[in-house]
């Protein structure tokens, strides 16, 4: 999805964030709630997996991605996976703050469940794959002209674009296919190397880019 | 689309993780003595001090500094540390010519079992979105000013491979034990930041 979250190379953000003195784990009791009660949201509670859990992140309101705290992003994707599983009802949420506040107000029942029927074939997203890499260390290779509303890990600023291949990483699940429950689709994944000035023009800052990239993500030069 | 749970009104966060939190322990879903332990163990045990401990070990053992740099992730599990966003882990060596920075550009991927959670300014739009385009400039607005002879790589975590930056020993630290060495590794020079300073300075 072409989302806020994808914010590679995005300009007028301003100054970074200088590092905080002695940064607390979390800013302020609720953010380890939600962080504890999103942990466990991925697989235990909503039958979901990694994947979906960043595809969820992903779809925060553009709005409060930019503007709230990022914990805000693991209540809005815990929000999403467990209204989507079929474990919440829509706007439960709200309700129950305006129970809590006094407010008389009706709560919706639960839902009928909708977990997904899908099972992960191992532990974790490292998997082994039969087939040989198709690109080695030092192959030239060129990112694809990928447009999805779904999930994937393929950012926008190196769609299009030429790199060579670095080393060759552990084998693992594809993203774009196991956010939505399709399948695990494992892949060979790959340090692929982008000159800065093939990714942003002749006047770019001298530096390389190193990004890891699933094999359909890419096309021999 | 998670739009659809807008309302006219809307709630802070914490409120509405409260309201979550009461749903789902009320339907038996979530222990909130779990969560505590969730919480408690990254407060406590998760933390840069065990990529310290890493960057320490491999500064005073050659021979683990090479294992370290060939399979982190092997590395990290001889000193016990392992698991959730660890499944594969490459140490990045920063040297005179080479300068190491890691950023996530698509979420806030971290080594937490190296570093723990990550710093806000890691999670911030502004260094997701600038790191990849103008590391320069992103290092000097952090403080630090590399030479011209000195090649910037910038590493993107889009997949499962986590990267530690194994920064440069400042100079002095000869007769310093691993344990001091330890304390003086920050966080932000085990993401690339920032170097580590010389004790005293």
């Amino acid at each position: 999805m072409d989302g806020v979250h994808d914010l590679g190379g995005m300009e007028n953000l301003g100054a970074v964030e200088l590092p905080e003195r002695d940064e607390p784990v979390f800013h302020e009791p609720w953010e380890g709630r939600i962080f504890a009660i999103g942990a466990i949201c991925q697989t235990r509670l909503t039958g979901a997996n990694l994947d979906a859990f960043r595809f969820a992140i992903d779809r925060t309101p553009p709005e409060e991605y930019l503007a709230l705290p990022y914990f805000n992003r693991w209540l809005r994707m815990a929000e999403t996976l467990l209204t989507e599983t079929g474990t919440l009802a829509p706007g439960a949420i709200d309700a129950r703050v305006r129970r809590r506040r006094g407010e008389a107000v009706e709560e919706p029942p639960a839902p009928e469940p909708n977990r997904p029927d899908y099972k992960a074939t191992g532990p974790g997203s490292l998997r082994s794959v039969d087939d040989p890499p198709r690109f080695a260390p030092g192959s030239r290779v060129r990112t694809v002209d990928l447009h999805t509303s779904g999930h994937t890990r393929l950012p926008r600023y190196v769609r299009r674009r030429e790199g060579t291949v670095g080393r060759v990483q552990p084998a693992q699940v594809l993203p774009d296919t196991n956010a939505h429950f399709i399948a695990e689709n494992p892949q060979h994944v790959y340090s692929v190397r982008f000159d800065s000035t093939e990714l942003w023009g002749p006047e770019a800052e001298p530096f390389s880019l190193y990004i890891d990239l699933y094999e359909s993500y890419l096309e021999a030069v | 689309m998670a739009t659809e749970t807008h309302t006219e009104e809307t709630f802070s966060p914490a409120e509405r993780t409260e309201a979550l939190e009461d749903i789902l322990t009320e339907r038996g879903l979530v222990d909130p003595k779990v969560l505590a332990g969730l919480i408690r163990n990254f407060e406590e045990n998760v933390g840069p001090m065990n990529g310290a401990k890493v960057v320490a070990h491999a500064w005073v053992d050659p021979e683990y500094r090479a294992r370290l740099l060939a399979d982190g992730r092997a590395a990290a599990e001889e000193l016990g540390f392992k698991g959730a966003q660890g499944e594969a882990i490459i140490a990045l060596e920063n040297t005179d010519t080479v300068h190491n920075v890691v950023v996530c550009t698509l979420c806030s991927c971290y080594p937490w079992p190296l570093l723990g959670l990550p710093p806000s300014w890691y999670k911030d739009p502004a260094y997701r979105a600038r790191a990849v385009r103008e590391p320069r400039r992103v290092l000097a607005e952090f403080g630090l000013e590399l030479g011209e002879g000195v090649e910037v790589k910038v590493w993107d975590s889009t997949a499962e491979v986590r990267y530690l930056v194994l920064p440069q020993r400042p100079a002095g630290t000869e007769s310093l034990s691993e344990e001091e060495l330890a304390a003086l590794v920050t966080r932000d020079a085990m993401v690339g930041i920032a170097t580590v300073p010389a004790p005293g300075s």
